[in-house]
Order: C-alpha cells, then sequence, then structure tokens
C-alpha cells in the first residue's frame, strides 16, 4: 500500500514519474526574470525549458522612431552590469556609420571606462557562483569595489548603474581630477582585493567540488551555439573581438585572452578571474597613455565632428555656431548616410552586436542587437541534461546570464 | 594565405554562377543575396567549403521593406569565419504574404532562438523549424510588431488618460 493507491488512473495511462519544477520567473536563483520548467527524475534533470520576454520592451521598435543619440539609453539598459560597453559599442556604431574617427585619447578613455565595467560585471558573476555554491562572503566584499567603480562612473556621467555615458563623437566632458583619484585608489586597491576574492574560493573545497565537471560544453558546440565571450573562452576557443576586430584602438594594448579546457562552470569562473587581471593590466596601460597626453591633446574629450556631437549647454547659450549645431542635431538636419554597418564589441558576455540600417532619416531602419545572453542561454538545456537540479542552478549563474539582455 | 572578401565572391560564383546576386561592400563587410530557396544551400557550401569555412553563425535577423513588392522580407545571416577572420553578410528575401524560408537549425543550433526571434517579430515561417512559437512576445499575440505597417503610439496623443504616470 502506497499513499497513492487511492487515485484511479484511467485504464492503458502511464503513471508519471518525474516532477516538474518551476525554476523561476521569481526564483532567486535565477538572479533575474526568467523561467525554467524542469522534469526531474528524482533529482536528476530530464529535461529543461526555458521561458524568456518577462521584461521585453520592444527597444528595436522603440529605436526605429530615436534619434541615433537618443538611443544610447536603450542600451544601457540590455546588460545593466556593465552599461558603459553597450553605451560605447552603440557609438562606436554610429561612429562607423558617420564615418567619425575618434582620437586616441578618446579611445584610451573609453578603454578604460569599458575595462573598469568588465571588471564590475565579471566581479558580479563570479561572487554570485559563490552565493549559490554557499560561500556569501566573496560577494559582500567585492561589493565595496562595486562600488568605487560606480563611483568613478558617477564622476563622468554623473550616474551609476545606467550609465548612459559619453556622445556620438567622445565623452560629454573631460574626466576630473577626482575621477582619476578614484581610479588610482581602485587600481592601487584591488589587486590585492582579487587576489582574496580568488583565494577564498579556489582553497574552498565546497567549491571546487560543486562546480568542476558540472555545466561544461564542449568547444564544438559552444562554437555551434554561437558562444562568444568568456563561456566560448572557458570551452578553449580564443575567440576576442576585442583582437580579432579591434575597436577603440584596442591593438595598441599588450594584453592575454585566457582560455579554459573543458567549459565546465569551474572554468568559466576561472576565466573571468583571470580577464580581471587582463583588464587591470590593460586599464594600466591605458591610464598611463593617457597621462603622456600634453598641452591642447591632454584636454580632448571628443572629436572635432559639430555635426554629430552635441555642444556643451553653456557654449548653446552664449555661442551662436554652437546654438546652430544643436539645432540641427536636436531638429534633425544633420545629414547621416545611407547604409548598413554591423558592429561589435567584446561585452561582459560576449560578443555585443549592433546591426544598424539608416536609410538616410534621423532614426534608424531597423536596428537589431546582438544579444550574447540571449544565445547562449539556449544551450541551457543540453548542459544541464542528466546533471542534478543543485548543478543547474550554479550552471545557471556562471553563463552570467541577465534578464535585461536577453530580453531587450 | 588570408582569405579576402573577392577570394570570397569568386568562390561564391563558382560554385553557384548567376544565382547569387548584389554583392557590395558596405562598410568593408561582404553582402550578397540569393534566391530564398537556395538559403540552405549556400549555408551549406559556405560552412563546408574548405577554404571558406564560415562556420560561426554571428546574427540572424529580418529586415522588413515595405515599398519591394514581392520581396519585403529580407532575412539576414551574419557569418564568421573564426580562422581568417573575415565576416559576410548573406541575405535572402522573401514575399510577405508567403514567408517560407529553409530552417538553418540544422547547421547552427544556434540558430533556433534566433529564428523563433524572427519569427515572432517579423513572421518568417522558417520551415522544418524543431519548434517554431513566440519567444519574447506573448502566445496569443496575433500580429508581427516589428514590421512596419504598425507604428509606436503617437506621442502627442490626447485621448489617454495618463495621469497616473505622469503624462496627464
Amino acid at each position: 500500500m502506497t499513499e497513492h493507491d487511492h487515485i484511479k488512473l484511467p485504464e492503458g495511462s502511464i503513471e508519471k514519474t518525474t516532477t516538474t519544477i518551476n525554476l523561476g520567473p521569481t526564483h532567486p536563483a535565477t538572479h533575474g526574470v526568467f523561467q525554467n520548467i524542469l522534469e526531474l527524475d528524482g533529482e536528476r534533470i530530464v529535461s529543461a525549458e526555458q521561458t524568456v520576454g518577462y521584461i521585453h520592451r520592444a527597444f528595436e521598435k522603440l529605436a526605429e522612431r530615436r534619434p541615433l543619440y537618443q538611443v544610447t539609453p536603450l542600451t544601457d539598459r540590455l546588460n545593466y552590469c556593465s552599461s558603459p560597453i553597450n553605451n560605447m559599442g552603440w557609438h562606436i556604431t554610429c561612429e562607423k556609420l558617420l564615418h567619425i574617427k575618434t582620437p586616441k585619447r578618446v579611445d584610451y578613455l573609453r578603454v578604460i571606462i569599458m575595462e573598469l565595467a568588465r571588471i564590475s560585471d565579471h566581479l558580479i558573476c563570479n561572487s554570485i557562483v559563490g552565493v549559490d555554491t554557499g560561500a556569501y562572503t566573496g560577494f559582500l566584499y567585492v561589493m565595496q569595489y562595486r562600488e568605487l567603480i560606480y563611483e568613478i562612473y558617477e564622476e563622468i556621467c554623473g550616474s551609476r548603474l545606467t550609465t548612459n555615458i559619453g556622445r556620438i563623437g567622445g565623452f560629454e566632458r573631460n574626466f576630473n581630477d577626482i575621477a582619476f583619484q578614484k581610479l588610482d585608489k581602485f587600481l592601487a586597491e584591488y589587486p590585492k582585493v582579487l587576489k582574496e576574492f580568488i583565494d577564498l574560493f579556489e582553497r574552498n573545497r565546497i567549491f571546487i567540488e560543486r562546480t568542476q565537471n558540472t555545466g561544461a560544453i564542449s568547444a564544438d558546440r559552444a562554437l555551434n551555439y554561437s558562444f562568444t565571450g568568456p563561456n566560448l573562452r572557458a570551452a578553449g576557443v580564443d575567440y576576442d573581438v576585442r583582437i580579432h576586430t579591434p575597436y577603440a584602438s584596442y591593438e595598441d594594448f599588450q594584453f592575454n585572452v585566457p582560455i579554459g579546457t573543458t567549459g565546465d562552470n569551474f572554468d568559466r569562473w576561472q576565466v573571468r578571474n583571470d580577464e580581471m587581471w587582463e583588464s587591470l593590466s590593460i586599464i594600466e596601460q591605458a591610464y598611463r597613455k593617457v597621462q603622456e597626453f600634453k598641452g591642447a591633446e591632454a584636454e580632448v574629450f571628443h572629436a572635432d565632428v559639430p555635426e554629430y556631437y552635441l555642444p556643451e549647454k553653456e557654449d548653446v547659450y552664449t555661442k551662436m555656431e554652437a546654438l546652430i549645431w544643436h539645432f540641427k542635431i536636436i531638429m534633425g538636419e544633420t545629414k547621416i548616410p545611407v547604409g548598413e554597418v554591423y558592429s561589435c564589441v567584446e561585452g561582459a558576455n560576449g560578443e555585443v552586436g549592433f546591426y544598424l540600417i539608416s536609410d538616410g532619416g534621423r532614426t534608424p531602419y531597423r536596428l537589431h542587437f546582438r544579444r550574447p545572453c540571449f544565445i547562449y542561454y539556449q544551450a541551457f538545456e543540453e548542459m544541464t541534461k542528466g546533471s542534478m537540479m543543485s548543478d543547474a542552478i550554479i550552471t545557471l549563474s556562471s553563463l552570467n546570464l541577465i534578464a535585461g539582455e536577453m530580453d531587450a | 594565405m588570408s582569405l579576402t572578401n573577392d577570394r570570397v565572391k569568386q568562390r561564391v560564383i563558382e560554385k553557384f554562377g548567376e544565382q547569387v546576386t548584389a554583392f557590395s561592400e558596405p562598410y568593408g563587410m561582404l553582402t550578397f543575396e540569393a534566391p530564398k530557396e537556395m538559403n540552405l544551400k549556400v549555408l551549406n557550401f559556405l560552412y563546408d567549403d574548405e577554404e571558406l569555412k564560415f562556420r560561426f553563425l554571428t546574427d540572424l535577423q529580418a529586415v522588413h521593406y515595405p515599398d519591394e513588392k514581392g520581396r519585403e522580407l529580407a532575412v539576414v545571416y551574419h557569418l564568421h569565419n573564426l580562422v581568417d577572420n573575415v565576416r559576410i553578410r548573406f541575405k535572402v528575401f522573401t514575399d510577405i504574404s508567403t514567408p517560407d524560408v529553409y530552417t538553418a537549425t540544422g547547421l547552427f543550433s544556434g540558430a533556433n532562438w534566433m529564428e523563433r526571434e524572427t519569427y515572432d517579430f517579423f513572421g518568417v515561417n522558417f520551415v522544418g523549424h524543431p519548434n517554431l512559437k513566440r519567444i519574447l512576445n506573448v502566445d496569443e499575440m496575433d500580429y508581427f510588431p516589428l514590421r512596419k505597417e504598425y507604428p509606436l503610439e503617437d506621442q502627442t496623443r490626447i485621448d489617454k488618460d495618463d495621469e497616473m504616470f505622469g503624462r496627464g
């Protein structure tokens, strides 16, 4: 006699022996609004079906009514853990379309910001992997350095999370002294913290055993699934947009592309850590290059393109020419070339691409965001099939799925 | 020997002759198109050819051109040869009344959701797709929102009570 004996099944029916579990959309371990319908046999996953789209905001449609400079705030809200990279990616796309060449100093400042954003993104991802394996300390410890990065953003653009940083052609203002002081502080203190953070986990047997050999994907499969970024590199493919298609003068910097071998959760975690070291080195190199500019060159923070670069407000009120350009840009009277551009940057999650079609109007005719999260989340079922439910949770966080980027 | 756009063009023309058309290089990326029935043949050739090796699908999306009668929808593939680091763009056009295009999921697992997204927003029917249903929009939706006939709401409209949202 089992407890279900009173249930009378219709004749000929087969009793369902698996359990259906809804992981999400509001489960704390999904770290975002998306759902997994897991079919479990005991604690093993038989199949997983993902549902996304809970925070879809139709950015591609919205962008069709916005002039180029108004699309930037939309890109903030894709991967909001590293919005500056998306912002810069969008500016670089527009600059490609408009044939704008940015000065070296602008490029280097952009590199500093983008690498800071990469660090803050990886920091969140890796510490969340820690949280999901039961180690909360690392997460709380590194949070103060993300805070410091946000303070640097704040000095540059005034906001912290959805940064809307920069303009087409450069930055809205030059970096002030406080920004550089905070950057100095970050560069001085962060290596020690990162070292400690890594030691905290690498010497923790529970963490190692829970991440190694779980959620693995082979290089072939990862490529076939169009993986990019740290998740592809963890599988052993050294594809990095910064090397393959350099933008913002990345070719001027020396850095390594860390790769893993097995593509499991631990390798992804490891690759992200190594990338943070490389990012630190890139920031230092860029900072040194920025300091080398002397005289008038040291004040350059945007390209000389008055027809696309929004002038400073003070100039708009006091100078005739700036007022005219301001008017022309806002009213959409500057000439936008006809053409189609695909431009991409190495986002914290992988290749963030912008496919922009312009018909000569002031707004994009069509804009498509290549969102790395969206593309690699579909591999989740393959990566977790047959594994334990608790491994799936870690896989979910180590893939660094950001709902905002997935749903656009 | 590094692969160039000219070489890709030459190889594709050698194989498909007159059927591949509209070669251009907007902003340095080789772009061409083929009849929609040929999309898998071309993708397979680009994938398998020992010299071309376009084995990475960067992105897949559609574009709606309402004014081009008979070829209103374009399905655009961005492909990447990671060995020689060459990117190309390949398009197929379809009319909007029978928007059937063969699926690329057999070749690229990653095309699965990209095609679902394209279906969701443009209604391109990917023939042979294992699970072609809406992905970002609600399942009950009965139109394809990114087509040009669906404009965004007029921002100047006054018939709507928006007091709660600060526009009233």
